[in-house]
């Protein structure tokens, strides 16, 4: 029906395809961070637009994701370490209701402002794909790096790419 | 040659259509999945209490095997 | 004795389903439990205790151990020659390692069982894939089993143990596990077992019409005789619904068919209702139905009017009914210390056997029941379970 040479065309871009496909799972990304607004579970007000100029990194978390409870202390660490250099860390939480978010954060609290999600609004814009999730942003509002999941170690990772964004 | 033409083909497609915006996506999101994660969904809350009751059984029926469940679960990582 | 062996073959099932996987993309937490258990049913009582724990050594690798110790003592209906109350000990050890990498978690384990008149020593290695962004798990496993089977001709007190022979069992399993919305999740088990060797009990009888004037019971009892091989296919379907108030309700089928002609159908329903973060309440019922195998017999017309004969009566056609509840209270819901969490737990279930054509010959026979006119088996066992849980 087809030549071989065609068919082995067809075949390679597919190969292509579906490599490129991988790759694009973790890694570096691009374009404009989207913009959004949330409160905090003081019900104030708070978004990306007042970090304007900063590097930030949008962490994406839930009260019911292990890994997640286990990177915030390293995440509040690297926070006050790095807040004097320009950096800012946002806890988008994604849990359908406020008190365990409340509880939690009562028993084991975090110094980086925590910003609530229920309707997953952001997640959405976002396309979070994995639990947790750390988007980095950089001084210009571009996306630069998305971490997905998280392991021990992984803190090494995030504070290369910020320091990294930092310096520029 | 034909029939291999055509697997090939459609094997080649098919791996388009995976990879390309027709494809099905994972429709229930990681961040959607706190009640899945709630420890009442587990398969095996307690494997222990499972498995002796599954041998209380076994030991007295003629009947083995295909018991248990995985999966679910936070899906985090 | 007579129900040991069962027992024993059923720890090696049991020890497969140690292998089962949870989800693959964390390894599960730390924790330790403490086991005791009381079953007591059929003129039988079995005391169990046990001890398990599992760590994570790394966060991709993890070792769990557990310790098992049944105590056996009773008469079981089918205790005919022997009238002593047996009484005899099993002990079992299993220890497991998981590692998990990216999406798969890969698992062995190995399980050794022993009591006086049986050894039973199982290997088993399972993997377990997460795909499609998590929504599906897919679960392959092989266990292999070297069975010992022995036959105590002194008494429970002053043993003398015979080895008469040995078996072979291999299970492969396969799984997949669905979710299905953000409330509901399903699965599909497939496993199919093969046994070979030396498969009856030898403490179990079958019993062959006589002439009175032969035996005054009018039947005698023989030795059963068992095929060499036996194959089964199991397939269990079930789901997960997360109710809106927060409650979990599971349904499970399973349909079970062998070479030996059982085919069995389970039936279960489970409700979970927990309360805050202090209180699990479950409720089960569970109806099982099997049809007998075709070499069984309560009563065969003569001696060797088959080539196989069995009166086993885990080979009867009979059907159960469970009823079983179960509460778990967290008295540490918050942790202390390095401890994130402790439960303690109760389970009781009560189960009705009934026997289809396995009739009690113990309580009853000639002059008032003519052999195969005694009236058919039933009773009653209860199950309890007690544990205290440390999540760590």
């Amino acid at each position: 029906m087809f030549s071989t040479k065609v068919l082995l065309k067809r075949c390679a871009m597919a190969a292509i395809v579906v490599a490129s496909t991988a790759f694009a799972a973790a890694g570096d990304a691009s374009g404009p961070a989207p913009a959004f607004t949330l409160t905090t579970l003081a019900g104030q007000p708070s978004g990306l637009s007042a970090y304007k100029g900063q590097v930030v990194m949008v962490n994406f978390w839930a009260t019911w994701c292990g890994p997640c409870q286990q990177e915030m202390p390293l995440l509040d660490q690297m926070y006050k370490k790095y807040k004097p250099a320009g950096f800012t860390l946002i806890g988008v939480n994604v849990d359908k209701e406020a008190p365990p978010v409340k509880q939690l954060l009562e028993r084991k609290p975090v110094s980086f402002p925590v910003l609530l999600d229920p309707a997953n609004q952001v997640s959405k814009a976002y396309h979070v794909d994995e639990m947790p999730s750390s988007v980095i942003i950089d001084r210009k509002g571009q996306i630069r790096y998305i971490h997905r999941g998280y392991k021990p170690g992984d803190e090494n990772d995030y504070q290369d790419r910020i320091r990294q964004l930092i310096r520029e | 040659m034909r029939c291999a033409n055509l697997l090939l083909s459609g094997t080649a497609l098919g791996a388009l259509l995976l990879s390309s915006g027709c494809s099905i996506q994972p429709w229930v999101k990681p961040y959607e999945r706190d009640r899945l994660a709630d420890p009442i969904m587990a398969w095996d809350r307690d494997a222990i209490s499972n498995a002796y009751l599954d041998h209380i059984r076994e030991s007295r029926e003629g009947s083995r095997g295909a018991t248990g469940g995985a999966g679910g679960g936070c899906g985090c990582n | 004795m007579t129900h040991k062996h069962i027992f024993a073959r059923a720890a090696v099932i049991a020890a497969l389903l140690l292998v089962r996987s949870t989800s693959a993309d964390v390894l599960p937490d730390n924790r330790a439990d403490v086991f005791y258990s009381k079953y007591s049913g059929g003129g039988m009582d079995i005391t169990g205790y046990s001890a398990t724990a599992r760590a994570k050594i790394t966060e991709n690798f993890a070792v769990e151990a557990n310790y098992f110790i049944d105590k056996v003592s009773g008469a079981s209906i089918d205790v005919l020659s022997q009238a002593s109350v047996i009484k005899d000990e099993r002990k079992q050890k299993s220890g497991t390692i998981e590692y998990l990498r990216d999406k798969t978690t890969y698992t062995a384990s190995y399980t050794s069982s022993v009591e006086r008149d049986y050894i039973s020593n199982t290997a088993a290695i399972s993997l377990s894939q997460d795909m499609f962004g998590d929504l599906t798990t897919v679960t392959l496993g092989f266990a292999n089993t070297q069975n010992k089977v022995g036959e105590n001709n002194g008494t429970a007190n002053d043993p003398n143990v015979a080895w008469v022979g040995h078996a072979l069992t291999r299970a492969y399993s396969g799984g997949v596990s669905q979710i299905i919305t953000k409330n509901f999740i399903a699965g599909v088990n497939l496993q199919v077992i093969t046994d070979a060797g030396y498969l009856a009990n030898p403490y179990r009888s079958i019993r062959y019409l006589v002439p009175v004037d032969v035996n005054p019971k009018g039947y005698a009892l023989g030795n059963q005789v068992y095929p060499d091989t036996h194959t089964s296919t199991a397939v269990q379907v079930q789901g997960k619904y997360y109710l809106p108030y927060r409650a979990a309700v599971t349904a499970l089928y399973r349909y079970y068919t062998d070479t030996w002609g059982v085919v069995g159908n389970t039936y279960e329903l489970d409700y979970t209702h927990p309360v805050r973060n202090r209180w699990i309440f479950e409720g089960r019922v569970r109806y099982y139905k099997q049809s007998a195998a075709n070499f069984y017999s309560d009563l065969f017309p003569f001696a060797d009017s088959q080539n196989f004969t069995a009166r086993d009566q885990n080979l009867a056609a009979l059907d159960n009914t469970t009823i079983g509840a179960k509460v778990t209270y967290a008295f540490l819901p918050d942790g202390w210390r390095f401890f994130k969490r402790g439960t303690v737990t109760l389970d009781v279930s009560r189960i009705r056997f009934n026997y289809l054509d396995f009739r009690n010959i113990k309580d009853y026979g000639l002059p008032q029941y003519p052999p195969g006119s005694e009236p058919l088996y039933n009773f009653n066992a209860n199950v309890f379970q007690a544990f205290v849980s440390m999540y760590f």
